[in-house]
């Protein structure tokens, strides 16, 4: 089995191999002005495209060596070899002489799976069928074809239902965590804003943007929203919760687990608030499920958001767990055809319900053992990141998904720290918010200054992460740390034993 | 019952160690890093942690399950090798590149870029 690969590879370059002929001038004249520049550094126009011979397309060994040139160029490791010797024997020359000095591979840890998690090859394996043979619509009832797919949805559905402790009637598939969100906030709040008596949302100020905006845009349609601010640690004041409660209230939205500090909120004690109310109860469990165990019957959770590709799903898939009994009434948002219970209409796509299903089996099969795993690479990088001077950990060290680390690094921009650490993927809060310059909105939630919200750094732990990988990112954050560190004239004043709290700056 | 357990035993145990390697070697044929460490530590830890089990309907149980992961393995380690990317910064090989080895597919061109 394991020489197939190579097998249909030879096969695959054989048939490319006949139309080599036509390729070869085209190849010729791309790569002429690409090596027109190397020897026009060293002596005189000299050429070194030879003409492709058919079997040499077998191999590729010219192709290969000049990615790996433009690959070496462009991160800017052959600089001066170029006026050596080596550049005028062959092009490849130099590369090979350069190369020993890069004995490793070049593309980047990934550290950011609050962002997103790889694709587990058991989904992907659960996935391809429905790639390839089973195409049938599983709303389609007049045939086999719709039948298989309608089996393998409601096969998914229940392992979907299982892991959070719900009947497999209250799963609603939509596109993702987001959808979900909106369907719950703005379902609720219009079926219930309509007579005019509930009028009032709460959530808190630490959510995830998907939320915070639908809340804003509830706020132009005429309902009010409350933001509830957090502690220090990240948790809500249940106390704060209960006295935020009116009469009025249709609605309390707070996510199970955050995405950027991970801290994990008292979901029972406020579900039991909820309850006590009788206000619904929505969570994000984006970031939480299939990670910490979780039972909306327990926690009375009334409306749950589940993404997919949190939990090494395929993309584009996720849903929302809606209450039965007592029932929650929703206005869906997509209308058509009826799907869903009528609140998400829209073809389901079998593939991607069936990869989220089993993701899901998956991740409550291997709950116990991830959750094992995760924590002790997480102890292993919190051990060694809290070691060096001058960091914190953001948000409750107690109350928090070990998966996620969030931690300051004073005296250090996160931005130009993250540009230092090419080689691992981080991020310093949202994927979502990543793209602009400014400090997190949820650690400025927390009370922190401006200066630890922009030097704090977000490690994403999974599956997937090995002790390797740990071992190579904090001997990179240590030195780069202390690299920029050194740099930094406030390090200076720092270690001279100046508290910076107390300098005036003068003003500009 | 002892008596069957006795009989069934010793070859279930060559057929248990049989598939322990196979898991191991098809694990070891995936080219992502995470997914070759992962299933190399995921079925070394299965197996040790079940190394007690002795009733031999749950044996034949995670015998099956394991048979079942190794043909998933067996079809996914060969997509895996079709769609490869560079190596990982914690990986060897020079800059990032594949060096044919012991009969394994050479990296052509760089997969997920254009």
């Amino acid at each position: 089995m394991a020489n197939l690969a190579p097998a249909v590879l030879r096969q695959a370059s054989r048939l490319a191999s006949k139309s080599v002929i036509s390729a070869a001038p085209r190849r010729g004249l791309q790569a002429l002005p690409r090596t027109a520049v190397a020897p026009a550094r060293g002596v005189s126009a000299r050429n070194y495209v030879t003409g492709t011979k058919r079997d040499s397309a077998q191999v590729q060994t010219d192709t290969a060596i000049r990615l790996d040139r433009q690959e070496l160029e462009k991160s800017g490791l052959i600089l001066d070899s170029q006026n050596g010797s080596a550049a005028h024997v062959s092009p490849m020359a130099d590369v090979l002489s350069q190369a020993t000095k890069m004995d490793e591979g070049q593309r980047p840890i990934y550290l950011d799976m609050q962002a997103t998690t790889p694709l587990d090859p058991r989904v992907l394996d659960a996935m391809m069928p429905f790639f390839t043979g089973v195409f049938g619509n599983p709303h389609s009832r007049t045939h086999a074809y719709g039948w298989e797919s309608e089996h393998a949805v409601e096969n998914a559905r229940e392992h979907v239902a299982r892991l959070i402790g719900a009947d497999p009637k209250e799963i609603i598939f939509t596109s993702g965590a987001t959808e979900s969100n909106n369907m719950s906030i703005k379902g609720v709040a219009r079926f219930f804003g309509r007579s005019g008596k509930k009028k009032h949302i709460i959530t808190s100020q630490t959510e995830h943007k998907c939320v915070l905006d639908s809340c804003r845009h509830l706020q132009d349609e005429g309902y009010e929203v409350t933001y509830l601010p957090v502690q220090h640690n990240g948790l809500v004041d249940l106390d704060q919760l209960k006295a935020a409660i009116r009469p009025d209230t249709a609605l309390v939205s707070i996510m199970t687990v955050n995405n950027e500090i991970g801290v994990i909120q008292p979901m029972e004690e406020i579900g039991k608030i909820c309850r006590q109310n009788k206000v619904f109860f929505h969570t994000d469990a984006a970031q939480a499920v299939g990670k910490i165990p979780l039972d909306v019957n327990a926690m009375n959770i009334d409306l749950m958001s589940i993404s997919s590709h949190k939990i090494y799903g395929p993309k584009g898939i996720g849903a929302c767990y809606v209450r039965r009994r007592p029932r929650v009434r929703l206005e869906p948002i997509i209308s058509g055809g009826g799907q869903e219970r009528g609140l998400r209409s829209g073809t389901l796509a079998p593939a991607l319900v069936v990869g989220f299903g089993e993701a899901c089996r998956i991740a409550q099969e291997e709950l116990k053992y991830d959750t094992k795993r995760v924590k002790s690479l997480s102890d292993r990088l919190l051990r060694g990141l809290l070691s060096l001077e001058h960091t914190t950990q953001n948000g409750d060290p107690e109350h928090f998904y070990p998966g996620c680390v969030n931690v300051s690094f004073a005296y250090v921009e996160g931005e130009s720290l993250l540009m230092a650490l090419k080689d691992i993927a981080l991020s310093s809060g949202s994927a979502c918010t990543s793209a602009s310059l400014e400090p997190s909105y949820v650690l400025r939630a927390l009370g922190n200054s401006d200066e630890s919200a922009h030097s704090s750094i977000r490690f994403g732990i999974g599956r997937f992460t090995t002790e390797a990988e740990i071992d190579y990112v904090l001997k990179a954050v240590t030195e780069r740390v202390g690299f920029l560190r050194e740099l930094s004239p406030l390090w200076e004043l720092v270690q001279d034993g100046v508290d910076l709290s107390t300098i005036e700056w003068t003003q500009h | 019952m002892s008596a069957v357990q006795a009989a069934i035993k010793p070859e279930s145990a060559q057929k248990v160690l049989s598939l322990y390697r196979q898991l191991l070697r098809q694990g070891n044929q995936f080219d992502a890093y995470n997914f070759r460490e992962y299933a190399k530590r995921r079925a070394g830890d299965a197996f040790r942690e079940n190394k007690g089990v002795d009733d031999p309907r749950r044996i034949q149980e995670l015998m099956q399950k394991g048979l079942k992961d190794l043909q998933m393995l067996k079809r996914q380690t060969v997509i895996s090798q079709f769609y490869q990317s560079n190596r990982l910064v914690v990986e060897g090989g020079i800059s990032g590149k594949d060096q044919k080895g012991h009969g394994e597919t050479v990296r052509q061109k760089e997969t997920g870029w254009d």
